[in-house]
């Protein structure tokens, strides 16, 4: 009964998704209680151009903003398409669940998910060339995200050559 | 029972109304107790909204009990009778006017639903209620619409206070003989099962009295933008005086009220709204939606869902509705000038960042008029703001290559870090040299106690002889450092709150006195004058580590060097950023207190109930003892934190009053009119400081009356917090 009715109150943008760090250092359901109450986002397919000033301009919308991570490559250390959004309460980050999930920044829509809490270390992608996994076996071309993925990079060593 | 009162509470879905009524008044026919019990329900329902501040929600239950005398569930007179006490209120002493106010709009915006049933039965008293209304809503006092309309002029359309604009809707009802032809009635299909129910009566009902602590609802003004001849094609826009307006715009903010977090189920609901084919929907749904927005003192939901929201609703009629919004903002362009700034800041913001959902896809040329003008003027300066956010969005050459080359003068600066220490060229200035030894110490991550010492050896302009005995106020010191290490950490906001940090120490004793705080604002200003949101997010920082007080930053904002950036936006964005940090300050310390407070209580009841046990007894003793400690502790943080609060507002209207009187007596010797842009600005953000944060002002109204708002003072400054208390918030 009360399902139904909770259907009424329905605030479906805050959900908790899918998505559990594998690296998560904890007990057994620890991460999905702390993404339950986290002030912390996690921000994807940004542009590797997007800068720290933009997001910032972006969440602010939300709520005050306590501080973003801008997330890297791991051997480059340049920026590679994520980032964490830490705000001061858990509210104004369910707004931004609620009103910038899903909206462009810099022409692209980007993605926000909950996020158990910024450690130092998680601000590095895990891909196997440094970047985010996701640039690793993407297929197409986007060029601002290093263009094609790495794995197609591989692929296409001659392209360079053959173009006049 | 309950559980089908929960479902259909007509508070979840008021658009609904009619088809809830419907039914119960179809399970009242087959079952009169049913009946009986929940119109019980509802009025046990009505008792406690009322008692607990919940005025909107308490309009939407009257107007389901009023649709039941439609569907025979309660007989009209006893409806009759509820109005006839709601309508007494007005005859109540020395009670705010929001209150008769709020009892006078349920009765009236309940006829649209109900009001032919009732003239049917009960003319006679009907019509002695509405000659009572209408003496009421006569004597009213209306100094406060000016401080809620959107804009001053009143052309092309008046915006009207809701209470005067819902009675005239009511009065053209009447005289259209309560023909009204756009709510769905389902119940008249049902005519012939529910003509044979047997009614109810409502049990007398006396509204419950005032309560000092009441809250009613604020006052409004009914936004329009569009009339009937803004829709080209298709079905025409009910008048602004017709019932059919009312009643959709009811319908309207109802569906954004009940699906605002989700923001897909809101747009398609409004979309589907019923009826629609028989209005012009797309301008409708518009029209209320800026409506929310731009609502004085302040918009219902947070700013940004409004964009969202847009946005949704032109992917989902992407033919229609984006020319909709586009005839609306040329529309709002077009009335820049009479536009109230703080309406303005929301239109500057929502049309930023709906562009750059959109690849900033504009006809700016449209806009050219605006070059032709004195910058100061609304359309220019709105056009600047707009394109300064959007490079904020974006980056500067995309601005550049956006508009027109005709309007470079209104393209933002590059937001770079202007360095008085750069190159050489410098070196005749008295920090130069330092600033280089300096530069190399932090490079080298050299401890602060090594660049203090290198610091001692900046001269004092201020000062005469070498006197190094105490930390006197040192411009020149603060100079040379934080030029340095801002320069050095320009790179990005993250590098220069890592600096902050960092040297945290070096800055707080450098800032140790009040002309320290306030020079260290101005330095940060200086370095960061092309990149507004720099020095905002600095400021933030600077604050929350205590480097600035929110004191020093309104002294700051208003010195004479910041009064050629007075009517910029980032301005008031780090003024009202400053308040609202003050006021959760005191907000968590309050907090603080009432959590320490209820923990002492606890354990009180703890030690009472187990008297008995001697160890116990001491061991909460010691425990009550550190508790009372923290308690007195926390009781002083929370005395002066608001001693801080309300310093702060004092020294803001002050410097408000200042600027004014100068501005009025300058303007009286020469004869010259008062109303420049600068004042209509001026005047504005001193409403917008009383509006944005009426609830804080509240508690300190006796001081502002005492202290600051006397009757010495020039009357037009006056007029605004008469305006204010008029609101009687």
């Amino acid at each position: 009964m009360s399902v139904k009715l909770s259907a009424l109150y329905s605030d479906s943008y805050v959900d908790i998704g899918q998505y559990r760090d594998q690296h998560f250092k904890g007990q057994l359901g620890e991460q999905e209680s702390l993404l339950k109450y986290s002030p912390t986002l996690y921000v994807g397919n940004l542009s590797f151009y997007t800068t720290e000033e933009q997001v910032h301009e972006l969440f602010s919308k939300a709520g005050d903003v306590k501080r973003i991570i801008i997330g890297l490559d791991k051997v480059k250390k340049t920026a590679c398409g994520f980032c964490f959004v830490e705000y001061y309460t858990r509210a104004d980050a369910e707004n931004a669940m609620r009103f910038i999930n899903g909206t462009r920044l810099d022409d692209r829509i980007i993605r926000t998910d909950w996020d158990a809490g910024f450690k130092e270390g998680r601000q590095y992608g895990r891909g196997k060339s440094g970047g985010q996994v996701r640039d690793e076996y993407r297929q197409d071309y986007d060029p601002a995200r290093g263009g094609y993925g790495k794995l197609a990079q591989q692929h296409r060593p001659g392209e360079a050559r053959n173009s006049f | 029972m309950s559980l089908m009162w929960e479902s259909m509470s007509a508070r979840l879905l008021p658009e609904k109304l009619t088809v809830y009524t419907t039914l119960v008044g179809l399970l009242n026919a087959r079952n009169y107790n049913f009946g009986g019990e929940f119109v019980e329900a509802m009025i046990r329902q009505l008792k406690e909204t009322l008692k607990n501040n919940f005025y909107n929600e308490a309009v939407y239950l009257v107007r389901f009990l009023s649709d039941l005398v439609n569907c025979h569930v309660i007989a009209a007179p006893s409806m009759v009778a509820m109005f006839e006490n709601f309508v007494s209120v007005t005859q109540e002493e020395d009670v705010p006017q929001v209150r008769s106010d709020w009892f006078v709009y349920v009765v009236l915006s309940c006829l649209p639903w109900v009001g032919k049933e009732l003239y049917e039965k009960k003319d006679v008293e009907m019509d002695r209620l509405l000659s009572q209304i209408e003496g009421y809503l006569q004597r009213r006092v209306k100094t406060h619409v000016s401080m809620l309309q959107v804009w001053t002029a009143e052309k092309p359309h008046p915006q009207e206070e809701y209470l005067d604009c819902l009675w005239a809707q009511i009065q053209k009802l009447k005289k259209d003989r309560w023909q009204e032809r756009h709510i769905l009635r389902p119940y008249i299909a049902f005519d012939s099962v529910l003509c044979e129910a047997l009614q109810h009566n409502l049990p007398p009902f006396t509204p419950p009295g005032h309560m000092p602590d009441a809250q009613y609802p604020m006052p409004r003004v009914v936004f329009r933008i569009f009339d009937y001849t803004d829709a080209p094609e298709g079905p025409v826009m009910p008048g602004s005086h017709s019932v059919e307006r009312f009643v959709i715009e009811e319908n309207l903010h109802c569906i954004i009220k009940t699906h605002w977090k989700e923001r897909k189920t809101c747009a398609a609901q409004l979309l589907s709204y019923p009826g629609k084919n028989k209005i012009p929907l797309n301008y409708h749904i518009v029209e209320v939606i800026f409506g929310e927005l731009f609502q004085l003192p302040s918009p219902p939901h947070i700013d940004v869902m409004y964009t969202t929201l847009l946005i949704e609703l032109c992917k989902l009629q992407p033919g229609s509705l984006p020319q909709v919004l586009a005839q609306a903002t040329e529309m709002l362009y077009m009335r820049l000038d009479s536009m109230n700034t703080g309406c303005m800041d929301r239109l500057i913001n929502w049309f930023s960042h709906h562009l750059s959902n959109f690849q900033f896809r504009w006809s700016w040329d449209d806009w050219a008029d605006c070059l032709s003008t004195d910058q100061e003027k609304p359309k220019p300066k709105f056009v600047k703001e707009v394109l300064e956010k959007c490079m904020r969005l974006s980056y500067h050459q995309r601005i550049v290559d956006l508009v027109p080359a005709t309007f470079s003068a209104l393209i933002p600066a590059e937001p770079v870090f202007r360095y008085k220490y750069a190159d050489e060229s410098a070196a005749s200035l008295p920090g130069y040299a330092i600033s280089i030894t300096v530069g190399n110490a932090i490079k080298n991550r050299a401890s602060n106690e090594e660049i203090l010492t290198i610091l001692k050896e900046v001269p004092n302009p201020n000062q005469e002889d070498d006197d190094d005995e105490g930390e006197t106020f040192n411009p020149l010191k603060i100079d040379v450092f934080l030029q340095t290490l801002l320069h050095l950490a320009a790179k990005s906001f993250s590098h220069s709150f890592s600096a902050l940090g960092k040297f945290h120490e070096i800055l707080k004793t450098l800032t140790d006195s009040d002309e320290g705080k306030l020079h260290i604002l101005k330095v940060v200003y200086e370095v960061w004058k092309n990149h507004p949101q720099m020095i905002a997010v600095l400021v933030d920082k600077m604050i929350r580590t205590q480097i600035v007080d929110c004191a020093a930053v309104a002294n700051w904002l208003f010195s004479q060097d910041m009064a050629h950036e007075f009517s910029r936006l980032f301005i008031w964005e780090i003024l009202h950023s400053t308040i609202r940090k003050m006021n959760k300050h005191v907000q968590k310390i309050q907090k603080e207190l009432e959590e320490a407070k209820d923990k002492l209580e606890k354990q009180q009841h703890k030690r009472v109930s187990h008297g008995d046990d001697e160890d116990m007894d001491k061991n909460s003793e010691d425990e009550e003892g550190q508790l009372e400690e923290q308690i007195e502790r926390l009781q002083e943080k929370v005395e002066s934190a608001q001693s801080e609060q309300k310093n702060l507002f004092l020294v803001i209207f002050q410097r408000f009053i200042m600027l004014m009187t100068e501005h009025l007596v300058r303007c009286e010797t020469g004869s010259v009119d008062i109303s420049t842009p600068w004042y209509k600005n001026c005047i504005e953000r001193l409403q917008q400081i009383f509006l944005m944060h009426h609830v804080t002002i509240q508690q300190y109204m006796g001081t502002l009356e005492n202290l600051l708002f006397t009757a010495e003072l020039d009357h037009h400054i006056l007029a605004v917090y008469q305006q204010f208390c008029a609101l009687q918030l």
